[in-house]
């Protein structure tokens, strides 16, 4: 089973702490990989808070390509950082040859270019490229968003943390929001796409479960917008129906959970809203979720939440202190990062909840 | 030699001949009185007879005439192998045989020069039917528990009208919640099993009205929120001004019969319709309009429709109409106004070769107003028609389901529109299954007929057995005016044994969806099945299974 974590914190944190955070849960996934995603960036990427950031594991030929892409679109190169490395022979582990963080300066065309523009451009770039780097198997491009950056490797969580250093606290890499996961997605091939979190335009979904409804949210997405693509684990459809309900459609984010796990009929008579709850039930039937999962999610301005399928047939628990919230399968995640916080305030949602976490580290409980 | 007449019909050449046994008939006569189609007839017959009436065998002949029971051979008065004589025969002294090497159907075209007519199913398809190649192979395992039948609650309801686009429903935020600006077409969210529409008329009324009270039981009593269509023709008055009309879809057809008293009615009536059915075509008899014959337009079927005792057409198209726009801008529009735009209206056409056009075509209709598309296929047939379109026409269901499905998937609008098919369902008495099954290949619902007749009592089945819907003189009382044979058909006992096979379909509906995991109707989940023929698997995009 996927162990999945979220840290929200006022501090900028450094990834041993999702690292350590998954470690302690290690006994529920099958150590074939690690991959997280890094929002609201601090250390070396702090200066460059509006800029896209592109992620990128690729062999030499592949980052040329991607190089060439960038270039050819007007992308001017501001900063590349890349992690140390430590190759060991017993580190169980298939590294990529080359991790690489992109800052780039928007092309001059796009100087009074709208947001709105500019968030389009970024999609259509990674696309391309994802596309080229496919033709030969030169890499994967994960993500390429200002201020966010997304790691992904198979292999065992703490080889991994070893192989990049990752479990040294320094000053190079830190985030305020950090998502994690252990384990690959096994239901597929292991593919380095397949791992959570997914990352789409400032939003990030990762799962812990199985979406029997796959086939059916996949027909759907695969007609509303073109960032929904690759498929390569069903949990990507929670990731797509957040974008589409909350940026796409621009409806509040409490109708995600109105979206993929619908109230039964029964209930909805009894509210007041049940005209609009049952239009929306109608209308999106084929981005409900069945079966069981526990979905961690985050949107583009840091706000961080949970909820569950209708059957809470997956667990979660949330715990807070004043400047940090962690959302993860385990407690014992939880305690061991925040092992002074008061237990009695953790939360283990329920399946009609969604416990929402905003940037004042605000704990909400919205039922639906 | 005596001579003989080779061309006359003889008993060899009918579907079904009489077995009569002479030593085990009292003459009570009730086969006689029972059959409707005059197939058999007392008649005296001369015998020949050895007595001895001395102490000593003294053997002596003596003819005697005798009452006997005989088969009528003609081509009006025909045994439909009903066994309702045999049904009857208190010594069982009677009984039909199945003739395998009847040319029946031959003899008469010859005779009478007329299309030979019946009623029930495609009578050719020996095979298995396709839903049977089907199977649910996906079952939750451990990383996806299955859920329980019984603890857990399923949500099996069905959207019938017209399903908008997120981005066209018309909310705003207000206060960070979504309200309507104004109104949308009418969704209902009903039981994804509607009766389908077999009219007052084809049935008797007796058999109608069985249906309506087994639908309103199931809605107030068993909380299974089916839905009834009237068929064309029209409704009796006194239900349209009932609170019952909410449960019925009522339907409109290219003879608009019946329509004058409904449009009549609509003042006093106190509940909206479940929605209206515009019958364009239907699976049985594709291409074909209705036929109800004049024997069968009795008196009270006169006053609800509104016509004299004669045979009843309904042509094959709805005249002035000839294009898809203009029937959405025409009908639609019109029946929607009718009901102040409050009541879902839907389409039904034949499964065609073109039906995946036409369905196409629906789903880009700019007045958001179709608000369901009925998809029937062959293997359905409640009423009468030419057995040559029984037979030789139509298009079966499954396939043409599925590419309608895939095409609002290609388009991306899979739910828009609502799907519902039939023809055949339940066809093997497990109704449950089939709707299963069809529901994972992209239908919203199905609806069913013919089984309906079944489980009130229809002794008819597809290799030929009466089918006799034709006549008029259904031998019990189920599609027939004549009074006398009507009250043979039990009322409360059809619609008890309606709700009861209702009532199972709905729990095994749930112990089918309980090891796929799905707590709401899989729609288009066709992971969920496996076939086990190999071109059904390719032609359906589901998994090969061997
Ligand atoms: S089987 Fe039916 S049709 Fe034939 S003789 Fe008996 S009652 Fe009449
Ligand atoms: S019993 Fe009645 S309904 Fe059934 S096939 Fe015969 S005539 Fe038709």
């Amino acid at each position: 089973m996927c162990r999945i974590g979220a840290i929200k914190s006022r501090k900028y944190l450094h990834p041993s702490k999702a690292l350590k955070l998954m470690r302690s849960q290690q006994k529920g996934h099958d150590n074939s990989g690690f991959a997280m995603v890094m929002q609201d960036l601090g250390g070396v990427f702090e200066n460059y808070k509006d800029l896209p950031i592109l992620s990128l594991a690729c062999t030499d030929e592949g980052m040329r390509i991607a190089d060439n892409i960038l270039h050819e679109a007007g992308f001017v190169r501001i900063m590349q950082w890349a992690p140390e490395t430590h190759p060991r022979e017993w580190l169980k582990i298939e590294p990529m040859p080359n991790y690489i963080f992109l800052v780039l300066q928007y092309p001059k065309s796009y100087k009074y270019a709208s947001k709105e523009e500019k968030e389009e451009l970024l999609v259509d770039i990674r696309l391309k490229i994802r596309k080229a780097l496919e033709v030969n198997d030169e890499g994967f491009v994960y993500s390429f968003w200002p201020d966010v950056l997304t790691l992904k490797e198979i292999g065992d969580p703490t080889d991994i943390g070893e192989y990049f250093g990752l479990w040294e606290e320094n000053d190079e890499l830190r985030a305020k929001i950090i998502t994690a996961q252990c384990r690959q997605n096994t239901n597929y091939d292991i593919v380095r796409y397949a791992a959570h979190p997914f990352f789409l335009q400032g939003y990030t979904a990762l799962a812990n479960g199985e979406n029997t409804f796959y086939e059916k949210n996949r027909d759907f997405q695969k007609k509303l917008y073109k960032g929904y693509i690759g498929f390569e684990s069903d949990s990507q459809c929670f990731l797509y129906t957040l974008h589409y309900v909350h940026k796409i459609l621009k409806w509040p984010l409490m109708y995600y959970k109105h979206v993929i796990t619908p109230l039964p009929f029964e209930e909805i008579e009894l509210r007041e809203d049940r005209e609009v709850l049952k239009k929306i039930r109608a209308s999106l039937a084929h981005l409900e979720i069945n079966g069981p999962n526990t979905i961690i999610g985050v949107l583009p301005d840091g706000t961080v939440f949970t909820c569950c399928d209708s059957k809470k047939l997956r667990p979660v628990v949330v715990g807070y202190t004043d400047d940090t919230a962690i959302i993860t399968s385990e407690v014992t995640g939880i305690n061991e990062i925040l092992p002074d916080r008061d237990w009695e305030q953790d939360i283990y949602p329920n399946e009609r909840e969604m416990v929402v976490i905003n940037n004042d580290l605000e704990v909400q409980r919205w039922q639906q | 030699m005596a001579t003989m007449r080779v061309n006359e019909l003889a008993k060899d050449d009918l579907f079904w001949q009489i077995e009569y046994k002479h030593d085990r008939c009292t003459l009570c006569g009730r086969c006689v009185a029972a059959c409707p189609f005059k197939a058999i007839e007392a008649r005296v017959e001369r015998r020949r007879k050895v007595i001895s009436d001395d102490i000593t065998p003294n053997p002596k002949v003596i003819f005697q005439t005798v009452p006997v029971i005989k088969q009528v051979v003609d081509e009006y008065n025909f045994c439909r192998g009903c066994g309702i004589c045999e049904k009857v025969c208190p010594n069982d002294a009677i009984r039909p045989v199945r003739n395998p090497d009847h040319r029946f159907q031959a003899k008469y075209r010859s005779v009478t020069g007329d299309p030979f007519k019946r009623g029930g199913r495609n009578n050719l398809v020996t095979s298995a039917r396709t839903l049977d190649k089907i199977k649910i192979g996906r079952i939750s395992q451990m990383t996806d528990p299955s859920l329980d039948a019984q603890r857990h609650t399923f949500d099996l309801l069905a959207p019938f009208g017209r399903v908008l686009p997120p981005q066209e429903i018309p909310f705003e935020i207000k206060d960070g919640k979504l309200v309507e600006r104004e109104n949308t077409p009418p969704v209902r969210w009903i039981y994804p099993i509607i009766i389908g529409d077999m009219s007052i008329g084809a049935l008797s009324w007796r058999m109608w009205e069985a249906l309506a009270i087994a639908t309103a039981y199931l809605n107030e009593e068993a909380g299974i929120p089916i839905r009834m269509c009237s068929g064309e023709g029209g409704v009796p008055v006194r239900l349209l001004k009932s609170r019952y009309l909410k449960y019925m879809i009522l339907q409109i057809a290219s003879g608009h019969f019946g329509w004058n008293r409904i449009i009549n009615a609509m003042p006093d009536m106190v509940e909206d319709p479940a929605g209206i059915l515009i019958k364009i075509g239907q699976g049985a008899k594709p291409g074909d309009g209705g036929l109800l014959q004049a024997k069968k337009v009795a008196k009270h079927i006169q006053e609800i429709r509104g016509v004299p005792k004669a045979d009843l057409l309904s042509p094959p198209n709805h005249q002035g109409l000839y294009s898809i726009e203009e029937s959405v801008q025409k009908m639609f529009l019109s029946f929607n106004a009718a009901f102040k735009f409050r009541v879902p209206v839907a389409i039904k056409v034949a499964a065609s070769a073109t039906s995946v056009s036409v369905y196409n075509n629906l789903l880009r209709d700019p007045y958001n107003i179709v608000g369901g598309f009925f998809l029937d296929g062959i293997d359905g047939g409640t009423g009468a028609a030419h057995e040559i379109s029984l037979d030789h026409t139509g298009h079966p269901i499954v396939s043409k389901l599925r590419d309608c499905y895939l095409a609002a998937v290609h388009q991306g609008k899979q739910g828009q529109i609502p799907l519902w098919a039939a023809g055949g369902m339940g066809k093997g008495w497990n109704l449950a299954a089939d709707a299963f099954k069809m529901i994972c290949l992209g239908a919203n619902g199905i609806f069913t007929g013919k089984l309906m007749l079944q489980l009130a009592g229809c002794v008819g089945n597809d290799n030929g057995k009466c089918n006799a819907c034709n006549t008029g003189l259904c031998p019990v009382g189920i599609c027939t005016q004549n009074p006398v044979l009507v009250k043979r058909l039990d009322i409360d006992k059809v619609a008890e044994n309606i709700v009861n096979y209702f009532l199972s379909v709905d729990h095994e509906l749930k112990k089918l969806m309980a090891p796929i995991g799905n707590s709401s109707l899989p729609v288009g989940r066709s992971d969920a099945l496996i076939a086990t023929d190999k071109a059904v698997a390719d032609r359906l995009k589901i998994q090969y299974a061997c």
